[in-house]
C-alpha cells in the first residue's frame, strides 16, 4: 500500500477520516503520526515520479513529482506538522478535521501534472479552508468566511473556464508552461492571481485571515497563497507583467499595514508584501529569481506561520488582537516575546536569519535584469517591512505602553510549535545550502558576501532609526480602533448600495419604458386595426388596374435587374 | 397498360369532363367524378411507386420521338405533386356530393362537376408534361376551369372575384407564353429538356433574359406570391367552399411546381445566380408576404378570407424554401407544398361543411358552434394547430425543415423571423377558436346539427392524414429528399 507513487494528499486526507473518529490526545498523536510518515515517504520520492490515468478521454496525470513540486511537498508538510502541533490543545473536530484535509488539498494541487486535477484541487482548498474561518463562530468571522468562499470558487470557476477554452485551443492539459497568450491563458492567470492577492484582488485575504480561530491563521498563511505562488511559477515563469504586479504588491499593503490596528491584518498585509518579493522573482524568470522566489515561499511559510502563531498566541490568551489594547506583554510571555522577534527579524531579513538568504535573491536578480526601478521599490518594501513587521509587531504587542494585562505564557504545545519555526528559521539563515539543496536550479549563489550584508543591514537599521523617531516624535500613526477601508469596501459597501440604487432606478425606467412601449404598441395594433376592418385601405377590394400596376411594376423590376446588370 | 399510365392519369379526366354533360343526371355525375378521380390517384400511386423504384419516366405522345413531338415525363418531384393532386381532389370529391347542394342551384352541378374534372385535368397535365408549350395550355385549361368553380355559385360577389381572377390570371399566364415564346425564338425547341440542353449556349442573350424575367413575374403571379396576392382572398372568399378547399389545396402548389420546373429543370440554378439575385428577391418577398397576410388574417371578418391570407403567409414560407438555394431548402419547400395542401384541405372541407349547416362563413356566426358541430370544429382547430406548426401535425415537420434550412445557411434572423411568424399564425388561429368555443351563441340555433357523414368523413380523412404525415414523416421527407437531389443533381 505504501508504494512510492501514492499521491501525497492520499495520507492527509486519510489522516482528516480518522481525526473524524477519534478524540483528544488519540487524535492528535494519530495526526503528527501520519502527517510526519507522510513527510518521510515524501522524502523518499524521487524527482519523476508520476501516475496517469484516463477518464472520459482525457489523459490526466494527477500526481507528479519534480524539484519544483517537492519542495513545496516538503514545506507544506513542515507547515502542515508545526500547525498541528500548534493546535494540539484545540478540542474542536470541525478544525482539526479540516485542517489536514485543507493541507492535503493543497499538496493534491501542487502534485497535479494537468490543469483538471489541479483545479479539483483549487476549489477543495476553496471548500476545506473556510471552515477554519467559520470555526470561529461569530457572526463576523460567518460573514467573512462566505465572502471568503465567494472569491475562492469564483477563482475555480474562472480557472475552469480558462482552463476549457485553453484545452480548446491547444488540445492539452498539461500543467506546465502556460504563457500569457489568448483568452484561455489570461483566465488562467486571473483565476491564479486571484489566489496569489494580485492588487485589487488581495482583500479576501486581509478580510478573512484575522476574522479565523488563532490556530486556522496559522493553516490559511501557509497554503492557498502558496499554492497560487507555486501555480504561477510553474505556469507563467518569465511574464514580465508579474514584474510589476509584485512590485506593486510589495510596496502598497505597506501604507495598510501601518495604519492598522488588528495585529493579524498586519499580518497579512505583510503576507502580500512578501508574495509581492515572490511573484517578482517569478516575473523576472532567471534561474535566479525563480530560485528566489521558492525559496523566499519556502521561508516565508516559516516565519509568516511564527508571526501569526505568536499573534495567535497572544489572542488566544488575553483575548484581545488590537495593538491599542496590547502593550507590555513581554512582562507575562517572554517566552513568546522572543519568538516573536525571531519571526520578526526573518521576515525583515536580517542577516543570518532565513529571510535574509531568499529575499537577497529576487533583489539580486532584479538588479542583474536591469529592473533598477524595480529593485528601488523592493528596496522600499524591504524597509517597510521591517518596519510594520519587524518592528510594529513586537513593539505593539509586547512593548510599548504597558496595557496593565497580566497573563500566562500560552500552552506548552504552541510553544513548541513556535520554538520548531524560529529553530528553522535561525538554522536556514545560518546554514542557507540545505536550502539551496532544494531549490529546483541550481545558480551557486551566496547570500553572504558584504555588499549584501551591509546593504541590508543599513536598511533596517536607518528603517529602525525612523520609527523611534517618528514614535518619538508623535508623528507615528497611533494604534486606534478605526476601520480601514481598503478595496474591500467596494464590494462591500460600494457594490451593494450602487446596486440598490441602480435597481431602484432600473425599476422606474423600466415601469416607465413599459407603459411607452404598451403605448406603442397599442397604437401599432390599432393602426393595423384600422388599415383591415371593413371598409379600410387593406380591406378594400382592389380595382383590376391596381394591381395590374403592381403586375407592370414587378416586371420593369426584375427586367431592370435583370437586362442591366448581366452583360 | 401501365406504359400509358402518363398519358392515361391526363386523359382520362379530360375525357370524362364532356361525358359529364351527357350523363346529366346530378348524382350520377358527382359518383362517376369521385370514380374518375379516383382511377387518377390510383394510376399516380403506380406512377410514383414506378418512379422511385425505376427511375424517370417517359412517354412520349403518339410515338413521336422527344424534341418533335410532345413529351409527358414523370419523375419523383412531379410523381410526389400527382399523387397530392389527385388524391385531395378524389376526397374533395366526396365531400362536394352533399356541399354543393346547398351552395350552387341544381341545374349548375352537372357544370360544376365538368368543370372540376377540367380543372383537374388541367393540373394534373402541367404536373405530367415536359413540353412548355403544353404546359401553357394545361394552365389555361385549369384557369378558364377554376374561374367557372368560382364564378358557379350563388354569391353575386363571387362574380367580381372571378373577374379580377380571370384578368390577373390571363395576364400571367400571357407572361408565361410570352417567355415560352422569346425561349423558342432562341433555341427552337419547346421540349424542357431539350430547351435546358440548348439554353446555355445562349444564355447571355437579352431575350433569354427577357424571357425569365417575363416568366418569374408571370408564374408569381399565378402562385399568389406577395404583393401579386391581392385576386386570392376574394376568390378563396366567395367561391363555393369546394372550390375553395380544391383550389387552395392544389393550384397554387401546382404554380410553385412550375415555378420549381423552370428553374432547375429548364434554365438551370447556374443561369439563375448569374442573372438574378433570386433568392434575395424571393427571401424579401417571403418574408414580407408572410407578415403582410399573416397581419391581414387577424383582422379578417369572413373565416374563408381569414384562412384565404393564411395560404398567402404559407406561399410566403414555400417561397422562402426556395431562396434559401439549397437542397435541404428545396426539401423544405417540397415538404409543406404537400402538408400545406393537407391543412387548407382539412380546414376549407370543415368550413365547407359549417356553410352547408349555417349558411355562413362570417366568423361571429360561429359563435357556440363548438357544442353543435364539435366534430367539424375539432377538425378547423386540429388544422389551425397544424398552420401553427405544433408539433405532431404535418405543419410542424415543415416548419422544421425549414428553420434547419435556414439555419443551416447560416440565415439565422431569418429563422427567427419563421418563428416569430408562427405567433402571429397563433393569433389568427386563436381568434378562431374564441369564436367557435368561448363566445356564447348570439342567436337561438337549436336546428343545427353536426356536419353529415359524408362531410364528416372526408375531413377526418384529412385530419388523420395531417397527424398520420406528422408523425411518420418517411413518405414525404424521403419522397421530397429524394426530389430535391436530383433537381440538384440534375444540374
Amino acid at each position: 500500500m505504501w508504494a512510492i507513487d501514492t499521491p501525497a494528499f492520499i495520507p492527509l486526507f486519510l489522516v482528516s477520516v480518522l481525526a473524524l473518529f477519534t478524540k483528544g490526545n488519540l487524535r492528535g498523536a494519530i495526526l503528527l503520526g501520519v502527517i510526519a510518515l507522510s513527510g518521510i515517504h515524501l522524502w523518499n520520492v524521487p524527482a519523476g515520479t508520476s501516475v496517469s490515468l484516463s477518464f472520459l478521454g482525457y489523459e490526466l496525470t494527477p500526481y507528479k513529482v519534480d524539484k519544483l513540486s517537492l519542495m513545496f511537498g516538503y514545506i507544506f508538510h513542515i507547515a502542515a506538522l508545526i500547525g498541528v502541533i500548534y493546535s494540539l490543545h484545540v478540542k474542536d473536530t470541525m478544525q482539526q478535521v479540516a485542517a489536514p484535509l485543507y493541507a492535503g488539498s493543497a499538496l493534491g494541487a501542487i502534485f497535479a501534472g494537468d490543469l483538471l486535477t489541479l483545479f479539483v484541487f483549487w476549489e477543495l482548498l476553496a471548500i476545506t479552508s473556510v471552515f477554519l474561518i467559520w470555526a470561529r463562530r461569530t457572526e463576523r468571522a460567518y460573514q467573512a468566511g462566505i465572502r471568503y468562499l465567494i472569491v475562492q470558487v469564483m477563482s475555480g470557476v474562472i480557472l475552469l473556464g480558462g482552463l476549457i477554452i485553453y484545452y480548446g485551443k491547444t488540445g492539452s492539459l498539461d500543467f506546465g508552461y502556460i504563457g500569457l497568450d489568448g483568452i484561455g491563458s489570461w483566465c488562467i492567470f486571473l483565476a491564479f492571481g486571484i489566489k496569489a492577492c494580485f492588487p485589487l484582488l488581495h482583500n479576501w485575504a486581509t478580510d478573512s485571515y484575522p476574522e479565523a480561530t488563532p490556530t486556522g491563521t496559522v493553516f490559511l498563511s501557509a497554503f492557498t497563497t502558496k499554492v497560487a505562488v507555486y501555480a504561477l511559477a510553474r505556469s507563467f515563469p518569465g511574464t514580465e507583467l508579474l514584474v510589476f504586479i509584485g512590485a506593486t504588491m510589495t510596496c502598497f499593503p505597506i501604507f495598510f499595514a501601518v495604519i492598522e490596528n488588528d495585529l493579524r491584518r498586519v499580518l497579512a498585509y505583510s503576507m502580500i508584501n512578501q508574495i509581492g518579493f515572490m511573484i517578482c522573482g517569478i516575473g523576472i524568470g532567471t534561474a535566479l529569481a525563480v530560485n528566489g522566489a521558492v525559496s523566499h515561499a519556502f521561508n516565508d511559510i516559516i516565519f509568516k506561520g511564527l508571526l501569526f502563531m505568536s499573534m495567535g498566541a497572544v489572542l488566544h490568551v488575553t483575548g484581545r488582537i488590537n495593538g491599542s489594547d496590547l502593550g507590555g506583554l513581554y512582562k507575562s510571555m517572554p517566552k513568546t516575546a522572543m519568538l516573536c522577534i525571531v519571526g520578526a527579524a526573518s521576515i525583515s531579513a536580517f542577516p543570518l536569519f532565513s529571510g535574509f538568504v531568499s529575499k537577497s535573491m529576487v533583489m539580486s536578480a532584479a538588479l542583474q535584469e536591469g529592473y533598477h526601478w524595480v529593485w528601488l521599490m523592493l528596496l522600499f518594501a524591504s524597509a517597510g517591512v521591517f518596519h510594520h513587521a519587524g518592528i510594529k509587531i513586537p513593539y505593539f504587542a509586547f512593548f510599548a505602553h504597558d496595557s496593565g494585562l497580566r497573563v500566562s505564557e500560552p500552552p506548552k504545545n504552541m510553544l513548541v510549535a513556535m520554538t520548531i519555526s524560529a529553530i528553522l528559521c535561525i538554522t536556514i539563515g545560518v546554514y542557507p545550502g540545505w536550502l539551496y539543496s532544494l531549490l529546483p536550479f541550481d545558480t551557486g549563489y551566496n547570500p553572504y558576501d558584504a555588499t549584501h550584508v551591509l546593504a541590508q543591514t543599513q536598511i533596517l537599521f536607518f528603517s529602525a532609526l525612523a520609527f523611534v523617531w517618528l514614535n518619538l516624535r508623535g508623528l507615528y500613526p497611533p494604534e486606534l480602533h478605526s476601520v480601514n477601508l481598503d478595496v474591500e469596501w467596494i464590494y462591500r459597501r460600494f457594490f451593494p448600495q450602487t446596486l440598490k440604487a441602480s435597481f431602484s432606478w432600473i425599476w422606474s425606467q423600466d415601469a416607465m419604458l413599459r407603459s411607452r412601449v404598451l403605448e406603442q404598441l397599442d397604437n401599432f395594433y390599432n393602426y393595423l386595426a384600422r388599415c383591415h376592418y371593413p371598409g379600410s385601405k387593406a380591406s378594400q377590394v382592389r380595382p383590376t388596374g391596381n394591381m395590374v400596376m403592381w403586375v407592370a411594376i414587378l416586371l420593369a423590376i426584375y427586367m431592370w435587374l435583370l437586362l442591366s446588370f448581366v452583360n | 397498360m401501365t406504359a400509358h399510365f402518363p398519358i392515361l392519369q391526363v386523359i382520362i379526366p379530360l375525357l370524362a369532363a364532356p361525358l359529364c354533360l351527357f350523363i346529366r343526371i346530378p348524382r350520377i355525375v358527382g359518383i362517376f367524378a369521385i370514380l374518375v378521380s379516383a382511377t387518377a390517384f390510383l394510376i399516380s400511386c403506380g406512377l410514383l411507386q414506378e418512379v422511385i423504384t425505376g427511375g424517370t419516366l417517359s412517354y412520349q405522345l403518339g410515338g413521336w420521338a422527344a424534341p418533335w413531338g410532345i413529351e409527358y415525363r414523370i419523375d419523383k418531384l412531379n410523381g410526389y405533386l400527382l399523387l397530392l393532386v389527385s388524391g385531395v381532389s378524389t376526397i374533395v370529391l366526396v365531400a362536394a356530393q352533399t356541399s354543393i347542394s346547398k351552395e350552387l342551384p341544381e341545374n349548375r352541378h352537372t357544370f360544376f362537376y365538368t368543370a372540376y374534372l377540367l380543372c383537374l385535368t388541367g393540373l394534373l397535365g402541367i404536373l405530367a408534361t415536359a413540353d412548355a408549350f403544353n404546359l401553357f395550355v394545361f394552365l389555361e385549361i385549369s384557369a378558364l376551369s377554376s374561374y367557372t368553380l368560382i364564378a358557379i355559385g350563388t354569391d353575386r360577389r363571387a362574380l367580381t372575384a372571378s373577374y379580377q381572377y380571370l384578368v390577373m390570371g390571363t395576364i400571367g399566364a400571357t407572361f408565361i407564353i410570352i417567355g415560352v415564346g422569346l425561349m423558342y425564338m432562341m433555341t427552337g425547341t419547346l421540349n424542357m429538356y431539350d430547351l435546358a440542353e440548348r439554353l446555355p449556349a445562349v444564355y447571355e442573350s437579352k431575350t433569354v433574359l427577357s424571357a425569365f424575367g417575363f416568366f418569374i413575374v408571370g408564374v408569381c403571379l399565378k402562385l399568389a406570391l406577395f404583393p401579386l396576392h391581392l385576386w386570392l382572398p376574394n376568390a378563396y372568399a366567395y367561391a363555393p367552399s369546394i372550390t375553395t378547399a380544391f383550389l387552395a389545396a392544389t393550384s397554387t402548389k401546382v404554380a410553385v411546381y412550375v415555378l420549381i420546373r423552370y428553374i432547375f429543370s429548364i434554365f438551370g440554378i447556374e443561369f439563375v445566380d448569374m442573372s438574378l439575385p433570386l433568392g434575395d428577391i424571393f427571401l424579401f418577398l417571403g418574408l414580407t408576404g408572410i407578415f403582410v397576410a399573416s397581419v391581414a388574417a387577424i383582422y379578417q371578418l369572413n373565416i374563408k378570407r381569414l384562412f384565404a391570407y393564411s395560404s398567402v403567409a404559407q406561399i410566403g414560407y414555400i417561397i422562402l424554401g426556395l431562396a434559401i438555394e439549397t437542397e435541404l431548402g428545396l426539401t423544405a419547400t417540397l415538404l409543406h407544398l404537400f402538408n400545406h395542401a393537407l391543412m387548407k384541405a382539412a380546414i376549407f372541407l370543415a368550413i365547407g361543411a359549417v356553410v352547408y349547416r349555417i349558411g355562413s362563413a362570417q366568423l361571429s356566426h360561429y359563435a357556440g358552434l363548438g357544442k353543435k358541430m364539435p366534430w367539424t370544429m375539432a377538425a378547423i382547430v386540429a388544422g389551425g394547430l397544424s398552420l401553427i406548426g405544433v408539433p405532431l401535425t404535418v405543419g410542424f415537420v415543415s416548419k422544421w425543415y425549414l428553420v434547419v434550412a435556414l439555419l443551416d445557411k447560416g440565415w439565422w434572423p431569418v429563422a427567427v423571423l419563421v418563428l416569430i411568424s408562427s405567433l402571429i399564425a397563433v393569433i389568427y388561429v386563436w381568434r378562431v377558436v374564441e369564436w367557435i368555443y368561448l363566445t356564447p351563441p348570439r342567436i337561438i340555433t337549436d336546428e343545427i346539427k353536426e356536419a353529415p357523414m359524408s362531410q364528416l368523413i372526408p375531413i377526418w380523412i384529412l385530419v388523420l392524414a395531417n397527424i398520420y404525415f406528422g408523425v411518420d414523416t418517411r413518405l414525404t421527407v424521403g419522397v421530397s429528399k429524394l426530389a430535391a437531389q436530383s433537381l440538384f443533381g440534375v444540374n
